[in-house]
């Protein structure tokens, strides 16, 4: 047990009762949706390294799995120190805005595919259902489990569909890129076309409603110049796709919305990674320095940003200075209503002995139990209802000091 | 009720019209396949042979640059011409698609890109995915299924995407000497979404001995695919119970022959196509006479298409599956009118503008899928407000840019759509305020959108 020690998290919390009450005045029965509080999850694609992005430099053994993944580390608390490319958020850390969990993973093992591994964490089930066969995603069932709700209280934002919010429960998609202007005649004419094909009837009327509600931007936008010009690690600087759709989740969390997804890709570094992983971390960064900027500071201070990958990677570098696909991984979470300043989570040790498989960063908790209580804090609901109906079969464990 | 030469074009084409002379029926279909391939030949693109100069002279330009940072002409050129070699890749694609008779052909080739996706890392190898599809693609695709898998896992465009080239055997002289070692990509991904599928019984060790087994392999712009002795991990390899040993190339061609006549790589594979050609749940009948034709025939890529389309459920009325964005864009380009080589002669800013940016934001960036496992299959990747929104702006918007005269809307409806086109479409077309409106409803209804 020496080289392993409690972090503040799911295993220490038990005993530590947060200061704030949990915002229990809303009433879900009698129709008032979700309250004030403002839930952002982004899903990274591709298995983000949460070794390197929160590495536990101090420890013994770090050093000698990871010799060219250390550079230009940031202390952030105990052993722990942040990669350079999410410095620009050091600022947050400071002021409790930014947190991270470590060591944790989905129930998925073994496999090590991304594309199972994101069906899993989309889906929010266990190892007992099989991949594609569970039909919503856990995001989507918090939103059936919540009566009196509007669709748009909930916006998968971007091109692609995100199962993560797909399901019966009212949620919305939409990417700001899309204009469409259509005569009152066309409309009416689509609507009639569209009659018989319920999803061509649903996803038309949804567009429809919504270019007509957010004409924003235009399919003539300029696209994003190339990203060719070197910058230094964790400088703030505009991505133009990135800006675009921040800035629309931003509008929608302050009208009606409370819930936003979405998905950034571009984390699996199977080689130089100390350069590959700079870009997809500049992007992160961004997200959350532009949201904080665009929501302002009231909804800000009420939002929780969770940003979460299918499985972290092997804890001992590979021969080409990348990583190859592992277990255990870190979770961001950032936002005016978290508790941050911490890395969250048991950390299990990265003596040989402690790996998974003899290979990767042993998971200590799931990422469900994170998100669930970090629902359970936002919007007050039932833990049977968390362990049950949204996440099937999940432990949540006993409450961490997540949300203020 | 559509009749059978209407649905081949729809379901196995790019849709109606139909070319002059094309086949309709599953033996004449089979038939052009087994045939030469006439539409590259109308519009040929570079493989490997005229990239490799290019790359050259990239990487010269490169190491001008690092001796005399402010001595960029040499790469900017040959970035310049593979900008070119790229553009014409994707423009003969598109034409290639819109001219040929032989459309199961291209749809075909799409399906296999697809299952082999690779994304360029840099300017100069925007040239290499384009490249696997000449070399490694369209020579096997009526072939066998072991010598696609084999031109394509070899090809310098995979080896590069999947990181083999940074892949070393740790217990290799130069592994040792430099202590450089594995790099799981290429092996996982081969074993997961080339041949078995994921639902596979192999494990991580079978993972890592591939990777060992892999080593050796590289790819330089002077030689292309390569083998360097001194990084392969030396000693035998067990992949799936079977022992690889011997030197060089032949033990890795030995072992993805073998995995393509794996009766798990039969039924992923066959699976595959018919989630692609009919349905997204398709008929477990219709998978299993794909995949027992693979096998009866060692792995005869014809056979499986011949099982595809004897199979009734295969010629089901129900159109269930969705266009992807570029059959989407392709489809109405040829209801429109367009030819090869109107694609062949479009600017390069209209092009981007009206057709490439389009598909993206239709969800579908031409060239850019998110991984190795290619474009997603379900109607509802595809079918969602902001995708179905971008194809409705699209509709409206576009055609009118890109042909003189729009045609009159009832008869531009049964051009594009034959008998697919229902009467309540036909109804409200007839209703639209302007032809640009009644082309408009025609391309985002249901009837053109879905195959």
């Amino acid at each position: 047990m020496d080289r392993r020690f409690f972090l503040r998290g799911l295993a220490g919390a038990a005993c530590s009762v947060t200061a704030a009450p949990l915002l229990t005045s809303v009433t879900f029965a009698q129709g008032a949706g979700l309250g004030e509080n403002r839930l952002v999850v982004v899903i990274l694609r591709g298995g983000m390294d949460g070794l390197d992005v929160v590495r536990p430099l101090d420890l013994p053994d770090f050093a000698r799995w990871r010799p060219s993944l250390s550079e230009g580390s940031l202390p952030l608390v105990g052993p722990f120190a942040l990669h350079p490319g999410l410095s620009g958020l050091s600022g947050l850390w400071r002021a409790g805005e930014l947190g991270f969990v470590h060591a944790t993973s989905t129930p998925y093992r073994d496999k090590r595919s991304h594309f199972d591994g994101q069906i899993l964490l989309e889906a929010g089930t266990g190892m007992d259902v099989e991949a594609g066969a569970s039909r919503d995603g856990w995001l989507n069932r918090m939103l059936q489990a919540v009566p009196g709700l509007r669709a748009d209280t909930a916006y998968a934002i971007g091109r692609e569909a995100l199962p993560l919010l797909a399901g019966q429960g009212p949620s919305r998609s939409w990417t700001p890129e899309v204009k469409l202007t259509l005569s009152a005649q066309s409309q009416l004419l689509l609507d009639h076309i569209y009659h018989e094909d319920a999803l061509f009837r649903d996803s038309g009327a949804e567009a429809m409603a919504l270019s007509e509600a957010l004409s924003l931007a235009q399919m003539d936008a300029p696209e994003a110049p190339a990203q060719d010009q070197a910058a230094m690690p964790g400088e703030d600087r505009p991505h133009p796709d990135i800006d675009r759709l921040v800035d629309f989740a931003a509008l929608r969390l302050r009208a009606e919305t409370r819930i936003a997804a979405f998905s950034l890709n571009g984390w699996d570094t199977h080689r130089g990674q100390r350069a590959a992983l700079n870009r997809p971390l500049s992007r992160l960064q961004r997200v959350v320095l532009r949201l904080r900027a665009q929501a302002g500071a009231e909804v800000w201070g009420r939002t929780v940003l969770i940003a979460m990958t299918e499985f972290g990677r092997t804890v001992r570098e590979n021969g080409s200075g990348g990583t190859d696909h592992g277990t255990g991984g870190a979770m961001l979470l950032a936002g005016g209503a978290l508790r941050g300043g911490q890395v969250l989570g048991a950390w299990p040790g990265l003596a040989e002995a402690d790996l998974y498989a003899g290979r990767d960063l042993m998971p200590t908790s799931d990422v469900r139990a994170w998100a669930a209580w970090a629902m359970r804090g936002l919007y007050g609901l039932d833990r049977a209802v968390l362990e049950g109906a949204v996440f099937p079969g999940l432990d949540m464990g006993a409450r961490p000091a997540l949300i203020l | 009720m559509i009749d059978r030469p209407s649905l081949a074009a729809i379901r196995f084409g790019f849709g109606l019209p139909l070319p002059e002379g094309a086949p309709v029926e599953p033996a004449m279909m089979l038939a052009a396949l087994a045939g030469p391939d006439l539409a590259a030949f109308d519009f040929p693109a570079s493989g490997l042979a005229d990239v490799l100069p290019v790359l050259q002279a990239a990487q010269a330009g490169r190491m001008a640059m690092r001796a005399a940072p402010e001595d960029r002409a040499a790469y900017a050129a040959a970035a310049r011409e593979a900008a070119k070699i790229a553009d014409i890749a994707t423009r003969s694609q598109f034409a290639r698609a819109l001219d040929s008779p032989d459309g199961f052909r291209e749809r075909l080739v799409r399906f296999w890109a697809d299952h082999f996706t690779t994304k360029p890392r840099n300017r100069p190898e925007t040239t290499l995915p384009g490249a696997l599809i000449e070399d490694a693609i369209r020579p096997h695709v009526a072939g066998r299924f072991g010598d696609m898998l084999e031109a394509a896992v070899l090809h310098p465009a995979m080896l590069a995407y999947l990181d083999q080239v940074a892949s070393v055997g740790p217990g290799s002289r130069f592994g040792k000497r430099r202590g450089r070692g594995l790099n799981e990509n290429l092996a996982r991904e081969v074993l997961e979404l080339h041949t078995l599928g994921v639902g596979a019984g192999y494990g991580q060790s079978d993972v890592r001995e591939m990777a060992e087994l892999l080593t050796g392999l590289d790819a330089t712009a002077a030689e292309g695919a390569l083998f360097r002795r001194e990084r392969a991990e030396p000693g035998p390899e067990t992949v799936l119970g079977k022992t690889y040993s011997g030197e060089g190339m032949a033990p890795i061609r030995a072992a993805l022959q073998d995995l393509a006549q794996r009766p798990e790589t039969a039924l992923h594979l066959a699976r595959k196509l018919a989630v692609h050609f009919v349905a997204d749940d398709p008929d477990p009948d219709l998978v299993g006479a794909i995949a027992a034709a693979y096998r009866q025939s060692g792995g005869g890529l014809l056979a499986a298409y011949e099982a595809l389309l004897a199979h009734p459920a295969a010629w089901v009325q129900t159109l269930g599956k969705a266009r992807q964005p570029l059959d989407f864009t392709l489809a109405a380009l040829r209801a429109l009118g367009w030819r090869g080589r109107d694609v062949m002669a479009f600017g390069a800013r209209p092009l981007r503008r009206f057709i490439l940016r389009p598909m993206a934001v239709m969800g579908q960036e031409w060239g850019r899928p998110n991984g190795p496992d290619g474009w997603p299959e379900s109607v509802e990747s595809w079918i969602t407000p902001q995708g179905l929104g971008a194809r409705i702006a699209w509709a409206m918007e576009v055609p009118d840019r890109l042909v003189k005269t729009l045609p009159d809307p009832e008869d531009f409806a049964r051009t594009a759509l034959g008998p697919a086109a229902d009467a309540r479409l036909l109804w409200a077309v007839a209703r639209a305020e302007t032809r640009r409106e009644g082309v408009g409803l025609v391309l985002a209804s249901p009837a053109f959108n879905r195959r």
